[in-house]
């Protein structure tokens, strides 16, 4: 069977554009018939795939000459997961959408399929500047949807996220380029195709810096501290399906980013930093566990557990170690699905208590909703990476690549995943148990949310049971993405035995 | 017997004229005589369709003899040791004619015409591009200075063509005034260029930089040419020369405004690019650090300067000020990518700014909040269309992927970094980050509802319409205003998926400097 990956990464855009012709009425469902397809595509992508085989289904064509782009588009196992939590994700939260949003309906759908097709893009392309076309494009349709359509101070909060998330990606550009242009041999044609830019090389003083402003970039979208300044506003503004997008998915780009790109292309660069990015990763682990069970509102929460499980993700990808990257890899799909799960949760949650997300106004919403109380403790217990878990693997196999490489910040990170417990029982228990507040009418979960969130649990619990299906596809990919990064830092730390063992023998 | 010529009378020739070269200029010069004797006949229908429409169709002729004559490579000259019709000068004179175009589509409903004489409003906008294609094709000092003020003239004046508004009065003193200062600095420095190196041409002066008597840090050299980029830097609204821009921008009746944001634009960047890159590219490692000194002022100070205006007319001003230090960047490094870049973003940035005007023009006349971000308030649900162009218009100003104006900034960047001047290119990033501050918040106000803008300094200025706003002039009511903004708003997009066209159009200006690296 041959898969064609620009039908995946324009469907959404095409129906997109299909529903904003159509009536006002039907543009939602052209959008979510949309979104269908590309799960459907993705699924007959998944049993196409072809373990350790490479670059598969490739597309290459010319697209600006002059500046060297190419449109140029493929999945290996980095990124093949990476589509199918994009399109898992948005079957969901379009599907919820679809009946509750009414205002403006047209444009809505159409920003949220066209963030569907930037938010591809950038996992497909295999082109540096097409990848940060996708990665800037992303932002548009957010950007429409979280200051139109979110509540508070909506237009401040939006303006914030922008702004972020556009200064480190316009700096990644700069950087992109120069990348490009010092990499290009005197005579030959500038290229941004990643494969080429394996093959060239930049110095590695230049390395330095171009790694430093990629990781600007990456690190405002994932978020981590203390580039999450935009994070509070923003979650607390959006409507619930975009934040869970948001959470879920493009929070991913950035650490995906690093694998696809830093580290094959800069692997001394890579290594250089290596240090400072476990820093901030755990900072970001203890920082985002701390916060999260001090907030009041439950967005918060799941925000700040987000900055805690990006930072495991980090630790895992710079730990330089097989099992670790293999751990964050399986860790980006098991966070993006439970995020959306637990999004659309807190979204029936708060539609049960008048729209309040506080956890002082809500509790006891179990009482007369068994199938939700359940379907959340599931989630909840991913979340906090119960043994039995595909989460609890997950973390599991960063903490030993953090073990193998850096056995102390693989200590102070493991402190992380008891507050995770802390963290997340305390949610279950404010929303689900205790007296029920004020407002609060317990409720079973409406037919619409049930067929939105039951999937995902299914997923969740599948995973569970078989989190091996994930690293099969991935590992070889994974492997060799973060081989020549960790080949420079065994280099150095043999040279750095070496020298210890000299200095010992001219010591009397 | 004094022999009053040197070299015998036998030896004067008049200068070669290659008249087919010369067609465009001829359209227009030609427009601009009929269009003016037209304009004393009485009736309405001469002055209102009549007139406007002989100005197009001088305008259309032009493009047309443009596109005949164009030719890669070919450096003829038109007029010997005067005027040159190299690609450059033709690609240049593609954008003032379409800016001429669109002007007069922005004036057909416009006060100022009719308050000013239709004949003399749309002789003086022809004369004025003629000065700017004089001014393209210039290949020595004289034509230059003559191109220069030819193309300023007749826009004081039509700065000024609303005369029954003060601020349009103020406006067009102020850019006299103020551009006679620009002109006279300008002209020193050429007369200081002309004593270092003892001639008029650029070819001459290329050739005496690159010959052993004059060192490229002649100091009367150098001073020549600070004097001389400055004066032309007043032009281009280069900081710290750029103060006039947000009250001439503002006070000029908006049709005006959009040309001279445009064309005077392009204009005054096709000869920096000629006078600097050409005439002096040797002496580049002298002017380049400077030069990249103000793209950096201009950079900083454009976009700070936007981000606290309230009126879209300035708040564009200060915009075209920053977007002037991006395309410096690309005359800057001196080199045939940088003049690309800069022949590209020019045309990129008349696309977007035309696209932004259009609707400022329309919301003037249909709102009563003037040219106020007011009159923009909630245009997502009262006009959709127009709030789209804006809003791609303000996106790719940004440099938003999918856009013109990215692939503009790649470019640019592209060539500062090539042209080791990375900083310059980390610079235009920093800036547009600080322009998402002004361009979000107008995106914001036509989509996002009420904006309330937290500025604790003085409340804007609220400007009276500009034109005779009446509640019943609605979009319908200017259908070519509508279709300019929808039109190049889409042509913003179409050039950000696929603009091959426009960089064949820049490659083969770029063959029409000879010795860029």
């Amino acid at each position: 069977m041959t898969i064609h990956l620009s039908i995946v990464l324009f469907l959404p855009l095409a129906a997109g554009l299909l529903g904003a012709v159509l009536p006002r009425g039907l543009a939602r469902w052209s959008v979510l018939a949309g979104s269908a397809g590309v799960l459907a595509y993705t699924v007959a992508m998944l049993i196409d795939f072809e373990s350790g085989g490479g670059l598969q289904w490739v597309t290459d064509d010319e697209w600006i000459s002059e500046l060297g782009i190419r449109y140029q588009l493929g999945v290996d196992g980095l990124n093949l997961f990476m589509v199918v939590l994009t399109a898992v994700s948005w079957v969901p939260c379009t599907l919820v959408a679809a009946f509750t949003q009414q205002d403006r309906p047209k444009l809505f759908f159409f920003n949220l399929a066209l963030g569907e097709t930037a938010v591809l893009g950038a996992f497909m392309a295999q082109d540096l500047a097409l990848f940060i076309v996708f990665f800037d494009l992303m932002l548009v349709p957010f950007y429409f949807m979280i200051g139109g359509w979110g509540s508070g101070d909506r237009v401040r909060a939006t303006t914030k996220f922008v702004i972020y998330t556009l200064a480190g990606s316009l700096l990644m550009l700069a950087a992109a380029i120069a990348l490009g242009v010092l990499a290009t041999p005197s005579g030959g044609e500038i290229s941004f195709s990643l494969a080429d830019l394996e093959q060239r090389s930049v110095s590695e003083g230049t390395q330095q810096w171009i790694v430093l402003l990629f990781a600007l970039a990456f690190f405002v979208k994932a978020p981590l501290f203390p580039l999450h300044g935009w994070v509070p506003e923003t979650y607390r503004s959006s409507p619930i399906v975009t934040i869970a997008l948001l959470s879920a998915v493009l929070s991913k780009v950035g650490v995906y980013g690093f694998l696809q790109i830093v580290m094959p292309i800069m692997p001394e660069g890579s290594q250089h930093w290596q240090e400072l990015f476990i820093v901030l990763a755990v900072f970001s682990i203890l920082y985002g566990s701390i916060l999260a069970f001090s907030q009041d509102n439950v967005r918060l929460v799941v925000a700040y557990s987000s900055i805690a499980q990006l930072g495991f993700i980090v630790l895992g990808i710079f730990a330089l170690d097989d099992k670790g990257a293999q751990g964050a890899v399986l860790q980006m799909v098991n966070h993006g699905i439970v995020v959306v799960a637990l999004f659309l949760i807190i979204g029936v949650v708060a539609a049960r208590a008048h729209g309040s997300e506080s956890l002082a106004e809500l509790g006891g919403t179990a009482f007369r909703a068994p199938v939700l109380a359940t379907l959340f403790l599931i989630v909840a217990l991913a979340t906090l990476a119960m043994p039995g878990s595909a989460n609890f693997m997950g973390e599991i196999l960063i903490l030993f690549g953090a073990f193998e490489n850096k056995l102390v910040y693989g200590l102070v990170a493991s402190v992380g995943v008891v507050l995770a417990a802390v963290y997340m029982i305390r949610v279950f228990q404010r929303l689900m148990h205790n007296r029920a507040g004020p407002a609060v009418e317990s409720r079973e979960i409406d037919g619409l949310n049930l067929a939105a969130i039951a999937p995902l649990v299914a997923v969740i619990i599948a995973l569970g049971f078989y989190p091996h299906f994930i690293p099969d596809r991935t590992e070889e990919a994974t492997i060799a993405s973060i081989a020549p990064a960790k080949q420079v830092a065994e280099t150095i730390a043999a040279s750095d035995a070496r020298e210890r063992a000299a200095r010992a023998e001219a010591a009397p | 017997m004094i022999d009053l010529l040197p070299f015998g009378a036998d030896k004067v020739a008049a200068p070669v004229i290659d008249y087919k070269e010369l067609s465009p200029l001829m359209a227009t010069v030609g427009g601009s005589i009929v269009v003016l004797l037209v304009g004393l006949l009485r009736g309405r229908f001469v002055q209102t369709v009549a007139v406007p429409f002989l100005t197009a169709v001088s305008l259309l002729t032009a493009m047309g003899l443009v596109v005949w004559i164009w030719e890669p490579g070919d450096l003829e000259p038109i007029i010997e040791g005067a005027l040159e019709a190299d690609t450059l000068a033709l690609g240049m004179s593609m954008l003032f004619f379409v800016g001429g175009l669109v002007c007069i589509a922005l004036s057909l409903r416009a006060d100022a015409p009719r308050q000013a004489g239709h004949g003399e409003y749309y002789s003086m906008l022809l004369g004025s591009i003629t000065g700017m294609v004089v001014l393209a094709e210039s290949s020595n000092l004289i034509t230059l200075f003559v191109g220069l003020e030819l193309l300023s003239i007749p826009l004081y004046v039509l700065c000024a063509t609303e005369l029954r508004r003060r601020t349009s009065l103020e406006a067009g003193l102020k850019y006299l005034v103020i551009g006679s200062v620009g002109s006279a600095t300008l002209l020193y420095g050429l007369a200081l260029i002309y004593g270092a190196t003892g001639t008029m041409s650029f070819a001459g002066i290329a050739a005496a930089l690159g010959g052993d008597e004059l060192s490229s840090t002649d100091p009367l050299l150098l001073t020549g040419l600070a004097l001389s980029t400055t004066g032309l830097a007043f032009k281009a609204s280069v900081a710290p020369f750029h103060q006039w821009t947000p009250d001439v921008y503002q006070g000029a009746p908006t049709p005006i405004t959009t040309f001279m944001a445009v064309a005077t634009k392009a204009a005054a960047f096709a000869i920096l690019l000629r006078l600097l890159d050409g005439a002096l590219g040797l002496s580049q490692l002298e002017w380049g650090p400077a030069l990249a000194a103000l793209a950096a002022a201009t950079i900083i100070i454009g976009n700070v300067g936007a981000i606290a205006q309230r009126s879209l007319k300035r708040l564009l001003a200060w915009s075209s000020v920053a977007q002037a230090g991006y395309l410096l960047a690309g005359v800057v490094v001196g080199s045939r990518l940088g003049l690309q870049a800069t022949a590209f973003y020019l045309a990129v940035y008349l696309v977007m700014n035309v696209a932004a005007f259009a609707v400022v023009v329309a919301r003037e006349r249909g709102s009563e909040h003037g040219d106020d971000l007011a009159s923009l308030e909630n245009l997502g649900r009262l006009s959709p269309w127009l709030a789209g162009a804006m809003t791609i218009a303000m996106l790719s100003l940004a440099g938003f992927p999918a856009t013109g104006g990215f692939i503009g900034k790649f470019y640019l960047i592209d060539a500062s970094v090539s042209g080791d001047y990375a900083w310059l290119g980390i610079l235009i990033v920093i800036g547009s980050v600080i322009s998402l501050a002004y361009y979000l918040r107008v995106v914001a106000t036509m989509w996002m509802g009420r904006v309330e803008l937290e500025m604790p300094t003085v409340p804007g200025r609220r400007v009276k319409p500009v034109s005779g706003w009446s509640p019943e002039a609605d979009l319908r009511a200017q259908p070519e205003v509508a279709a300019i903004a929808l039109v190049f708003a889409a042509l913003t997009i179409l050039f950000g998926l696929w603009p091959d066209p426009l960089f064949e159009a820049a490659r083969d200006m770029g063959t029409s400097i000879t010795g860029l690296h």
